[in-house]
């Protein structure tokens, strides 16, 4: 046997959970220049983790996500106008308090990077983006709002961030904050004592498909060691265990969010992608928009489905994908077992006329040929808040 | 988990237990650790000829893909079927019930030039060292 793990080389960086990591015997992986748990085996293992998120809750240290803040200089609307020029969605439909995913683009109309959007106040923003991505997508922003009055400030390493993901993220979470959380829709958030840390920021939003909610608190040792304890401690009487990367990777899969360099990259178009929802071209122009405009004319060569295989074999990134012929039409961009569905899953892309579902795909497994077939995505649809018994009978 | 005395181990982390001109192979203890979950096993067909340091088959978990080397050269005389709806038995009973495939050897003596127990042991040592450095 060999292993394929990218072997650990000096001078990895580290969030400031790493010696918990360590100490729980996590299996630590190098992710884009970070030392990361890829699982837990002695607690749970990926699939153990996979399931405590989409049945209970799990707990994800992703410090290792860049925070960026933008504010407003000496005019009103400053930073406002800068993140308007920067991110394809449209940040003047955020209320204070609000955020959304969006992502910067090249002038091809390809990716810079994927990011939510916060709007903290009146002038203020914060983009959260991608570990890999960081120091590029911080010379990206300086370089891109010179012409803006504003004020960018690289606010990474200053917050260790944890996602408390699934159904019972809520009631954990409750417990140690003052903030009433049932009031926070998804995709909103607000700030609060947590732990006994004043104004901490507390976003419903996470990478999993599952309700559950991400917190930004200072990145000193001792704090991020003790809210990572509490979170431990509340989540207990509900099973909490650490969830790696690698459950991460499984459950965002799932619900077809986009991973950078996967899914999106450099040398993929917002359209191919299927983003176009979080894409306001109307909004008025923003770095990619003509590029994206021209494309739209030219009409689209790829575009992303998902995928299930028919036969025995797993499809994984970058393996080919050939028609009934044999002959290679794309490509996985990402393909695993799904541990939810028991089924071998994947996203690929493919010509536009093959996305119909129910449209055999043949992927190149080693050796062999393995169908699949195109099928509805998200792969996974987290179910609708239980109706209460009453109410279920009268419908 | 100890590693049985009367196997023999290769670098790659298999193993072989040779009775008579028969040898039982697998993947180690340590092997099944490092994988994570196995979901998925692909093996030989019975008949086919494997070679001596090449891959004869594959053994996946949700996160990894790992091809597996052959210990010696021989033919296939039995695959070990019920890892196709069971691959958990690799993690659970890697040195037993997660047998891989059984091999007519073609010559026993390449058997000799793989580690025994001990040797391994060490190995596997010197390798997690190498990792935590």
């Amino acid at each position: 046997m060999e292993s394929v793990t990218t072997p650990s080389i000096t001078e990895l960086r580290k969030t400031p959970l790493n010696a918990v990591h360590r100490r729980l015997g996590a299996k630590m992986v190098n992710f884009g220049g970070w030392d990361m748990p890829v699982e837990y085996p002695t607690t749970g293992g990926l699939v153990a983790e996979h399931k405590a998120v989409r049945s209970s809750v799990g707990v994800c240290d992703v410090s290792h996500m860049g925070d960026i803040r933008i504010r407003s200089g000496r005019t009103q609307g400053g930073a406002l106008s800068a993140v308007q020029h920067l991110s394809m969605n449209d940040a003047s439909k955020l209320a204070i308090g609000q955020a959304h995913y969006s992502a910067m683009l090249y002038p091809e109309g390809t990716f810079v990077d994927d990011v939510i959007v916060h709007r903290l106040g009146e002038d203020d923003y914060l983009l959260v983006i991608n570990a890999g991505t960081r120091e590029k997508d911080v010379s990206w922003v300086r370089e891109n709002t010179k012409g803006f009055d504003c004020v960018v400030e690289d606010f990474s390493d200053a917050y260790t961030q944890l996602a408390i993901q699934g159904p019972r993220a809520l009631e954990l979470l409750q417990k140690l904050t003052d903030a009433n959380l049932g009031v926070i829709k998804n995709y909103w958030f607000t700030h609060g004592t947590v732990c006994g840390l004043k104004n901490i920021l507390i976003a419903r939003t996470g990478y999993t498909g599952e309700d559950g909610f991400e917190i930004y608190v200072p990145s000193d040792l001792a704090t991020s060691e003790m809210v990572w304890n509490k979170v431990m401690d509340a989540g207990s009487e509900f099973g909490i265990i650490p969830c790696g990367l690698g459950a991460r990777n499984t459950l965002r899969l799932e619900a077809k969010m986009a991973l950078y360099g996967h899914e999106i990259s450099d040398n993929i178009n917002v359209w191919e992608s299927g983003l176009d929802r979080y894409c306001k071209m109307e909004k008025g122009d923003f770095i990619g928009r003509a590029a994206l405009e021209r494309a739209k004319t030219a009409g689209l060569t790829r575009a992303l489905v998902g995928l299930e295989m028919v036969d025995r074999g797993i499809a994984r990134d970058e393996y080919c994908c050939c028609d009934e012929s044999g002959e290679v039409i794309g490509v996985v961009t990402s393909g695993s077992p799904s541990p939810t569905l028991c089924k071998n899953i994947a996203l690929a892309y493919v010509p536009p006329t093959m996305t119909a579902l129910g449209t055999p795909i043949y992927v190149q497994i080693r050796t062999q040929k393995c169908k699949a077939q195109v099928v509805a995505t998200p792969f996974y649809k987290r179910p609708k808040k239980t109706v209460a018994p009453q109410a279920a009978a009268n419908v | 988990m100890a590693y049985p005395a009367n196997y023999r181990y290769t670098k790659e982390h298999e193993w072989v237990d040779v009775k008579g001109d028969v040898a039982a192979i697998g993947i180690t203890d340590y092997a099944q650790h490092e994988l994570g979950d196995v979901v998925f096993v692909e093996l030989p067909k019975v008949g086919s000829k494997i070679e001596a340091g090449k891959t004869f088959g594959t053994v996946e978990s949700v996160k990894a893909v790992s091809d597996i080397y052959a210990p010696a050269s021989g033919e296939v005389v039995e695959a070990n079927e019920v890892l196709h709806n069971t691959p958990e038995k690799i993690n659970t009973d890697p040195h037993g019930a997660g047998w891989l495939i059984k091999v007519r050897l073609a010559n026993s003596a390449e058997i000799k030039s793989l580690m025994d127990a001990a040797a391994y042991e060490a190995y596997i040592a010197s390798q997690s060292k190498e990792a935590s450095a």
